[in-house]
């Protein structure tokens, strides 16, 4: 099979007034199904540049970008729409829930744009919800939970629809040091117990443990892509 | 589909009953402008209906001839003081006029009416026989004087209800009684049934009809015999008016003599000219209702598209993350174009209550009869649905457009 992820000579450039901005210079880069990617590197390296691109919510200057052996470069927008809802999951540093909807309703989300019936939708959510160990919390409003468990209710919205991979930008970025584990724990286990691909931005060393393979980014490139032993071992 | 529907609209509700007050303030202009649509139509409707009623008490296909010429603006000169229509003018055109199916003809003036030590000012009619039948006048009680009354200048009279009810006690036995106009004697051979405001706004049961020939002779003293008021004719069919006030012209015009250039020195009216005026006043009102209706509606569409394109510019992150999580820029138009709509329809049920209501009260306040018409309320949702979807385009086409990352980052 194929892998779930090829890019070549990936470019992003922005423009402001005359000032270009090489956001991403040449990216090539191919992750398998199954991968626990960690991406790291310093402020404005590009990290969520390229999450971005390859998340299908923006689409690079040139280059080539296939996901699932689908050319997305040149997508038109509602394709893409049409790949995040059914092959993509987003999990944000700032949480990202609809405010004042309940938990079970921001989890119901991607399946509303499925078109799938309310009852359907209902069940489902409450399935991710348990799974991210948010039964009984399905009418809480975001500002009725704590940073963790909003971030687990994003979660939820990301597996919900059943991707193939799922995009985290810093998602314990806002978060203390037990709710970043439990954070990473639900991540851990979707991977491997779902197999999940993950690419997860993270700073920090020890969330970024958990992968299977680290990037390095510096000045809008790769700079570093190790693959090493699961993070077992540093738990 | 229906379930993205059903969602998007508890979703719309949801958020609407949110900020209710801002809600409601929205909906105002589209509230006026709904009701003024309603109260429009059915006061509309209503004014044309007592036309209608109106004009079918004169008759059934009545033609009205005066004497007196048209000016240019409408007005008709000298009424009553020329001496140019009469009896013989009204023999003349049964005789050679073959669609005019009556002929008639009245004179009036207002006099003193007694009974015992009750007295009434109304106007008295003289009127042949055939008067009666062209203007469809029925009885309650008693009935129509008859030709031979006419040719003997019979001492009989028929009256109207609001005459009744100002001469008589209530209960009092009319028929038979002895009245006296210009204190002269005349026996009550007929009641009159009511038949309400005339289509100029005069009371029509205000009224005294005797023979023709009794009023020139005992009672009005004209100088001059055989001269009427007015002649009253009618036609079969109402198909056949035009044609048949051509003839009166024609005929009337030979016996008066007229040459070529000379004007008519009478004027021609039918039923169905006389509608029309009463309509056209109607329609004045109308068209200003429909100006506010308008304007209002105006300023209710925009106040929806303003407080639309706050609500994005608020939700623009929430938009982000729709659109991150897979929505289409379709879903996105429609749920903004279903808030629109949620709201003018909302607008548009206060709409209606408050026209239907300001009907009611147009009805018990100003005495305007009133239609309140399904039709109507139909055009008013339709107004407002068209409203929303309208004012709701630009907005809903701004959230759909946006950039799902720099929505996303928008603080
Ligand atoms: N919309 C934009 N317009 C212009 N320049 C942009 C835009 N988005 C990102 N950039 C620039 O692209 C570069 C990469 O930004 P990016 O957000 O990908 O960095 P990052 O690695 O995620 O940084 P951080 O760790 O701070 O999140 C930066 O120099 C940034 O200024
Ligand atoms: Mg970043």
């Amino acid at each position: 099979m194929a892998p779930l992820i090829v890019c070549e000579d990936l470019w992003k450039i922005y423009r402001i007034g005359d000032v270009e901005v090489q956001a991403l210079r040449g990216i090539n880069l191919t992750i398998e199904r199954g991968e626990f990617v960690a991406v790291m590197g310093t402020s404005g390296s590009g990290k969520s540049t390229l999450m971005n691109l390859l998340g299908c919510l923006d689409q690079p200057t040139r280059g080539r970008y296939e996901l699932d052996g689908l050319n997305v470069a040149t997508a038109k927008p509602d394709l893409l729409a049409e790949l995040r809802n059914r092959q993509i999951g987003f999990v944000f540093q700032s949480f990202n829930l609809i405010p004042r909807t309940s938990a079970l309703e921001n989890a119901q989300l991607p399946l509303f744009y499925r078109g799938l019936s309310i009852k359907e939708q209902r069940a489902q959510a409450a399935a991710a919800l348990r799974r991210v160990g948010l039964a009984g919390r399905e009418q809480h409003y975001p500002t009725q939970l704590s940073g963790g468990q909003q971030q687990r209710v994003a979660i939820a919205r990301a597996l919900v629809g059943a991707p193939s991979i799922l995009f985290a930008d810093e998602p314990t970025g806002n978060l203390d040091t037990s709710s970043s584990r439990e954070i990473m724990s639900i991540l851990e286990q979707l991977n491997r117990e779902d197999g999940i691909t993950i690419i997860l931005v993270t700073h920090e060393s020890d969330i970024a443990a958990y992968a299977s393979r680290e990037l390095v980014m510096k000045d809008g490139q790769i700079v570093q892509d190790v693959r090493r032993a699961p993070h077992l071992t540093v738990v | 589909m229906p379930a993205f529907i059903l969602l998007t609209v508890m979703t719309a509700l949801r958020i609407l009953s949110r900020n209710r007050l801002r809600a409601g303030l929205t909906m105002l202009g589209i509230v006026i402008g709904v009701g003024a649509v309603i109260a429009m139509v059915s006061i509309g409707q209503g004014a044309r209906a007592s036309v209608q009623a109106q004009v079918a008490s004169m008759g059934t296909n009545v033609i009205i001839i005066m004497p007196g010429s048209t000016t240019v603006s409408g007005v008709r000169g000298g009424q009553g003081g020329a001496v140019t229509l009469t009896v013989g003018d009204a023999a003349e055109l049964k005789k050679r006029s073959p669609l005019l199916s009556d002929t008639g003809w009245a004179k009036r003036d207002v006099m003193q009416i007694v009974n015992g030590n009750r007295n009434w000012n109304g106007p008295v009619n003289g009127i042949s026989p055939s008067y009666l039948t062209i203007r469809d006048w029925s009885f309650t009680s008693g009935g129509p004087f008859t030709h031979t009354d006419l040719e003997r200048a019979a001492r009989v009279a028929l009256i109207g209800q609001t005459t009744l009810e100002n001469l008589f006690d209530p209960g009092e036995e009319a028929i038979g009684a002895t009245i006296r106009i210009k204190n002269v004697p005349f026996q009550v051979v007929g009641v009159l049934a009511p038949k309400g405001q005339s289509a100029q706004g005069s009371d029509q049961d205000d009224v005294i009809f005797i023979p023709f020939t009794t009023a020139e002779r005992k009672v009005f003293g004209s100088q001059f015999l055989g001269s009427v008021g007015a002649l009253f004719a009618s036609t079969e069919q109402s198909a056949d008016l035009p044609e048949a006030v051509d003839q009166i012209r024609e005929v009337l015009r030979a016996r008066h003599r007229l040459q070529g250039e000379q004007a008519d020195d009478f004027t021609i009216r039918t039923q169905v000219d006389i509608g029309k005026v009463q309509e056209s006043t109607s329609q004045t009102l109308t068209v200003m209702l429909f100006a506010i209706a308008s304007v209002s509606l105006l300023v209710g569409g925009i106040g929806i598209m303003n407080i639309l394109l706050v609500s994005v510019m608020e939700r623009t992150r929430e938009i982000g993350v729709r659109m991150a999580v897979g929505a289409k820029r379709l879903h996105i138009l429609m749920q903004f174009l279903i808030e629109a709509v949620t709201l003018s329809l909302f607008g548009g049920l206060i709409g209606v209550v408050v026209g239907i209501v300001g009907a009611r009260l147009t009805t018990v306040i100003a005495g305007w009869p009133t239609i309140i018409s399904f039709d109507a309320i139909i055009t008013a949702f339709v107004f407002s649905l068209a409203v929303g979807l309208f004012f709701g385009l630009y907005p809903a086409n701004k959230a759909a457009r946006l950039n799902p990352i720099e929505a996303l980052r928008y603080e």
